[in-house]
C-alpha cells in the first residue's frame, strides 16, 4: 500500500473537478485522482451550451434566469443558491472564453446565444436566446479548454485510480475528512491519500437504467462511497429523463436542436407540444417534453412499427444549419439510426440523463452530514452534488453552469480550508474496506454473474422507475432491486489477475449502482405526489402541504461488522430513513406551473 | 511483438442472441503480462446484429465469456475517445463502428479482427500505455497564451476567425491518428498527428500569441518535418479532422515566418 499526501485531492476529472483544480491547483498541493483519463469524462458529451444572461444577442438579465431555474425546478430549487449560479454564470462565461473555449460568435464577434428549455424573457413571457454555445460539442470544448489549463497550471493527475472509499477521523465535534482510498487500474495496488480536504466531482449514475445517455463509467461511485458512510442523499427520487433520446439507443440529441427551431411531432405529425405547453412549446422544460412524449405513447399516438417513439423533425432547419450549428447529432442520427436529419425526421425517446440530487452541500461545496452541519474538509461539485440549484427538474445547459460555477467555489473552498491545516491524523488501516472488497471479489467463486445482476437491474428500473412511477411500479422495482443487492453476495468475477482488471472494478462499481438504486426507489415511494422529474401516476398533482421539502436519504448502518456482508460491506444491505430538509425560498412564491 | 498461435473454441452460448442475429467471429488480440509471453490471437463466434457497434460485442465477450478481456470504453458513442482500436486492420473508435460496415457483400466474410492501436506499448489486451501520447500533446503547449492584460468582457473573434481553426477544435485525443502513423511507429519520439492537430488549434486562433513558441517546438527535429503525408491520420480520424492538411498548414507557417 502507498501512501500520498496532499492539501487538496479532487475526486473526478470531469467540468466540475477540473474547474476545482484549476483553482485549488493555484492555491494549494492538489491531486486529481480520476478513474478515467481526464478528457474521457462524460462532460464532453454535453452538446447545447451554457446559459448566462450576457444579453449579447437580446435583453436578458441575472434575475430572470433565476427565476427560470427556480420555476424549472417546480419549486424545489434553493433560491439562494440559483441567484448565485446565474449571477456568476456571467463571469464563468467569459473565463471560459478567457481560458481560451472556442464559442460560436456573433457577425459583431461576441459570443453567440440561442434559446433554450425552459429560458424565458421576463419570467416565462417567451423564449430567450441565453445558451452560450459551441456548435453542438459545447461540452466537449468546456472539458478539453478545462484540461488545457490545467496542463498549463501543471495540475497533478493520478489517471485511472478509482476512489473506493474515503477516509474520515472522528473528532469530539464530528468527523472531518482525512483521506481517499484508490485502486491503481494499471497495477492492482491501493493507494491511501492523506489530505487535508477532499473535492467529489464523480458525477452521476444514469448507468442503473437501461436506456440512458450516460457512458458506461458513470457509476455513482461518489454518491455511493457517501451513503456507504451512513451520510444522507438529498432528493435521489428526482431523475431527469432527457426528451430526445435516439430511439432504443438513448443517445443524447441535444435540446439546441428544438433551440434551432426543431419540432417535435407524433405519427400523425401534429405538433403535439402545442398541446402540453402552448406558449413555449417544444421548449418546455425537460420533465414536462418528456412526460408529454410517454403520453403520446402511451395514448396510441406513437410512431414506427411498434408506435414507441416520437419524430424530432429537422428537415426544416436546413442542411446549411444542421452542418455548421448541430453536425454532431446530424452525424449520430446517420451512423447509429441510418437516418439522415436532412432528409427525415428522427426517431426519439426520453432516455435517463441526469440526478437532480446527490450529496448535500452548501452554496460554497461543503458537504454536509445532515440538514444543519458540514464535515470539515469535504466537498462536492457537479452531478455528484445536490445544492439543490436543480431542485425536481434541471433546466437543460444548468449542468454546465453548475460545474463552473460550484466547481469553482469548492476549487476555493476547499484550498482555502486546506491553508494553515495541519493534516488530521488518519484513523488505524485506512484501506480496510477497499482492501476486503478487493481481496472479497478476487477470491470468491459464487455463481452469480456482474452482467446478468446488472441487467436485471436496469431493466426493472426503466420499467418500473423511469418518467412515470405508481406505488405498485415502485414497489415491485424495490422488491427487484433488494432481491438483487442479496444475489449480489454471491457474485464472482472471472479476472484474479491484478493487471487492468476491469471485471473486479465494474464488480465493485454494480454495488454502487444498487445501493443509489434503492436509494432511489425509496425516496420516490414516499414522495406522494408529482413534482418535476418525478411523476406519480397515483398523485398526479404537486403537493407543496406536504411535499414542499427537499428528501434526505440515510442508510442506517449496523453497529457491529457483519462478517458476511457481500464482500465484506457491513451495511450495504441495510433499512432507509428518510428524513426531510426545508426549502429555501427568497424572492419567488411557489405558482402553478404553466408554459 | 508478434501475435502466434490460436486457441480452441470457447463457448460463446450465454450471450443473448436477439432476433435477426447473425454469427460473427470475432479475433481478437489477447495479452496478459501476467501469464503471456507475447499476444496471441482468440476467436469468439458471437451472435450479432447488423446494427451493433463492435464494443457490444465485445462487451458481450467479457460480460458472458472471458471476464478477463480487457479493453477501455466509457461514452458508447464516439465522444469520449477512450475506445480507439484497430479493427480490421484500420483504427477506430469501436463504439462507432457497426457491425454491417464491416460484413463482407454476400456473407462470405464474417470474421472481425480486434487488436491494440500500434506504436504505443500493450499493457493487456486492447489497453494501451497511452501516457507517451499525452506526454506529446501537453509538450506543444495546447492552451491558450494571451499577454497583456485580460479584457472585461469577452474577448471579441470573428466569425471567420473562428472558423479558421473549427475543424481542429474537434480533436478528442482518442489517438487513432498517432497510433498510425509509420512515422510514429518507426520513433516514438515523433510527436506525432495529434499533438500536431493540437498545436495548430491555437496557432491559427486569433486570440493567441504563442504561435512562435509553438513553432519553435514543432521545429524540433522530431517535430512537424517528420511527417511523410501518408494520409494515414487523416483517414484514420473518427471525428473528420483533415489531420494531413492541419499538419501542412503548421509546415506552411513554418516556412513563411523563416523566409
Amino acid at each position: 500500500m502507498q501512501v500520498h499526501k496532499y492539501d487538496v485531492v479532487i475526486i473526478g476529472a470531469g467540468g466540475a473537478g477540473m474547474r476545482a483544480a484549476i483553482e485549488s491547483g493555484q492555491r494549494a498541493r492538489t491531486a486529481v485522482l480520476t478513474k478515467l483519463y481526464p478528457t474521457r469524462s462524460h462532460t464532453g458529451a454535453a452538446q447545447g451550451g451554457m446559459c448566462a444572461a450576457l444579453a449579447n444577442v437580446e435583453e436578458d438579465n441575472w434575475e430572470w434566469h433565476t427565476f427560470d431555474t427556480v420555476k424549472g425546478g417546480d419549486y424545489l430549487t434553493d433560491q439562494d443558491a440559483a441567484e448565485i449560479m446565474a449571477k456568476e454564470a456571467i463571469d464563468a462565461v467569459l473565463d471560459l472564453e478567457k481560458m481560451g473555449l472556442p464559442f460560436n460568435r456573433t457577425p459583431e464577434g461576441r459570443i453567440d446565444q440561442r434559446r433554450f428549455g425552459g429560458h424565458t424573457r421576463d419570467h416565462g413571457k417567451a423564449a430567450v436566446r441565453r445558451s452560450c454555445y459551441a456548435a453542438d460539442r459545447t461540452g466537449h470544448m468546456i472539458l478539453q479548454t478545462l484540461y488545457q489549463n490545467c496542463v498549463k497550471h501543471g495540475i497533478e493527475f493520478y489517471n485511472e485510480f478509482y476512489v473506493l472509499d474515503i477516509v474520515m477521523t472522528e473528532t469530539p465535534d464530528g468527523p472531518v475528512a482525512s483521506g481517499a482510498v484508490a485502486y491503481e487500474l494499471a497495477t492492482g495496488e491501493i493507494h491511501v491519500f492523506k489530505a487535508k480536504s477532499i473535492v467529489f466531482a464523480t458525477g452521476g449514475f444514469g448507468k442503473v437504467f437501461k436506456t440512458t445517455s450516460n457512458a458506461h463509467t458513470l457509476t455513482g461511485d461518489g454518491m455511493g462511497i457517501y451513503a456507504r458512510k451512513g451520510l444522507p442523499l438529498e432528493d435521489m427520487e428526482f431523475y431527469q429523463f432527457h426528451p430526445t433520446g435516439l430511439a432504443g439507443l438513448g443517445i443524447l440529441l441535444t435540446e439546441g436542436a428544438r433551440g434551432e427551431g426543431a419540432i417535435l411531432r407524433n405519427e400523425s405529425g401534429e405538433r403535439f407540444m402545442e398541446r402540453y405547453a402552448p406558449t413555449i412549446k417544444d421548449l418546455a422544460p425537460r420533465d414536462i417534453v418528456a412526460r408529454s412524449m410517454v403520453l403520446e405513447v402511451l395514448e396510441g399516438r406513437g410512431a414506427g412499427p411498434n408506435k414507441d417513439y416520437v419524430y424530432l423533425d429537422c428537415t426544416h432547419l436546413g442542411a446549411e444549419v444542421l452542418e455548421t450549428k448541430l453536425p454532431d447529432i446530424t452525424e449520430f442520427a446517420r451512423t447509429y439510426l441510418g437516418v439522415d436529419p436532412v432528409e427525415e425526421p428522427v426517431p426519439v425517446y426520453p432516455t435517463a440523463h441526469y440526478a437532480m440530487g446527490g450529496i448535500p452541500t452548501n452554496v460554497h461545496g461543503e458537504a454536509l452530514r445532515d440538514n444543519d452541519h458540514v464535515i470539515p474538509g469535504l466537498y462536492a461539485a457537479g452531478e455528484v452534488a445536490c445544492v439543490s440549484v436543480h431542485g425536481a427538474n434541471r433546466l437543460g445547459t444548468n449542468s454546465l453552469l453548475d460545474i463552473n460555477v460550484f466547481g469553482r467555489r469548492a476549487g476555493i473552498a476547499a484550498a482555502e480550508y486546506a491553508h494553515g491545516r495541519e493534516h488530521v491524523e488518519l484513523p488505524e488501516n485506512p484501506a480496510t474496506l477497499v482492501e476486503g472488497m478487493v481481496e472479497h471479489l478476487r477470491t470468491a467463486h459464487g455463481g452469480e454473474r456482474v452482467a446478468d445482476i446488472r441487467t436485471e437491474l436496469q431493466q426493472t428500473m426503466d420499467s418500473n422507475a423511469a418518467v412515470y412511477r405508481t406505488e405498485d411500479t415502485l414497489k415491485q422495482a424495490l422488491t427487484d432491486v433488494q432481491a438483487l443487492k442479496e444475489r449480489y453476495g454471491r457474485i464472482a468475477v472471472q479476472d484474479k489477475g491484478k493487471r487492468y482488471n476491469t471485471d473486479l472494478l465494474e464488480a465493485i462499481e454494480l454495488g454502487f449502482l444498487l445501493d443509489l438504486a434503492e436509494l432511489l426507489v425509496n425516496a420516490a415511494l414516499a414522495r406522494k405526489e408529482s413534482r418535476g422529474g418525478h411523476a406519480r401516476e397515483d398523485y398526479p398533482n404537486r403537493d407543496d402541504v406536504n411535499f414542499m421539502r427537499h428528501s434526505m436519504s440515510y442508510k442506517i448502518l449496523p453497529d457491529e461488522v457483519d462478517p458476511d456482508a457481500p464482500l465484506g460491506l457491513s451495511g450495504f444491505i441495510s433499512d432507509i430513513r428518510l428524513d426531510y430538509k426545508p426549502v429555501t425560498f427568497t424572492r419567488y412564491e411557489p405558482m402553478e406551473r404553466k408554459y | 511483438m508478434t501475435a502466434v498461435a490460436e486457441n480452441p473454441v470457447h463457448d460463446t452460448s450465454q450471450i443473448p442472441a436477439p432476433e435477426g442475429s447473425l454469427t460473427i467471429t470475432v479475433k481478437i488480440q489477447r495479452f496478459n503480462p501476467e501469464l503471456d509471453d507475447e499476444p496471441h490471437w482468440e476467436s469468439y463466434d458471437v451472435p450479432a446484429l447488423p446494427t451493433d457497434r463492435v464494443l457490444n460485442l465485445l462487451m458481450n465477450i467479457k460480460n458472458y465469456v472471458d471476464g478477463t478481456l480487457s479493453f477501455r470504453r466509457s461514452c458508447a458513442h464516439g465522444i469520449c475517445g477512450s475506445d480507439a482500436m484497430q479493427i480490421n486492420g484500420i483504427n477506430r473508435l469501436a463504439c462507432k463502428v457497426l457491425v454491417k460496415d464491416l460484413l463482407a457483400k454476400k456473407g462470405k466474410q464474417t470474421t472481425i479482427t480486434v487488436a491494440p492501436i500500434k506504436g504505443l506499448p500493450t499493457m493487456k489486451d486492447l489497453y494501451v500505455d497511452m501516457e507517451p501520447f499525452f506526454e506529446a500533446y501537453r509538450a506543444v503547449k495546447p492552451y491558450l497564451i494571451a499577454y497583456g492584460n485580460e479584457p472585461t468582457r469577452e474577448r471579441t473573434q470573428s466569425a471567420a476567425d473562428r472558423e479558421r481553426f473549427d475543424d481542429t477544435t474537434k480533436c478528442i485525443l482518442c489517438a487513432c491518428c498517432t497510433s498510425s502513423c509509420p512515422v510514429y511507429w518507426a520513433d516514438g519520439s515523433y510527436f506525432g498527428p495529434a499533438a500536431i492537430v493540437n498545436a495548430h488549434r491555437f496557432i491559427f486562433d486569433s486570440r493567441d500569441e504563442g504561435a512562435e513558441e509553438r513553432l519553435d517546438i514543432l521545429n524540433d527535429a522530431e517535430g512537424v518535418w517528420r511527417c511523410r503525408t501518408t494520409f494515414n491520420c487523416t483517414d484514420a480520424c473518427p471525428r473528420g479532422i483533415q489531420v494531413t492538411k492541419a499538419i501542412q498548414e503548421v509546415k506552411r507557417a513554418l516556412l513563411f515566418k523563416r523566409i
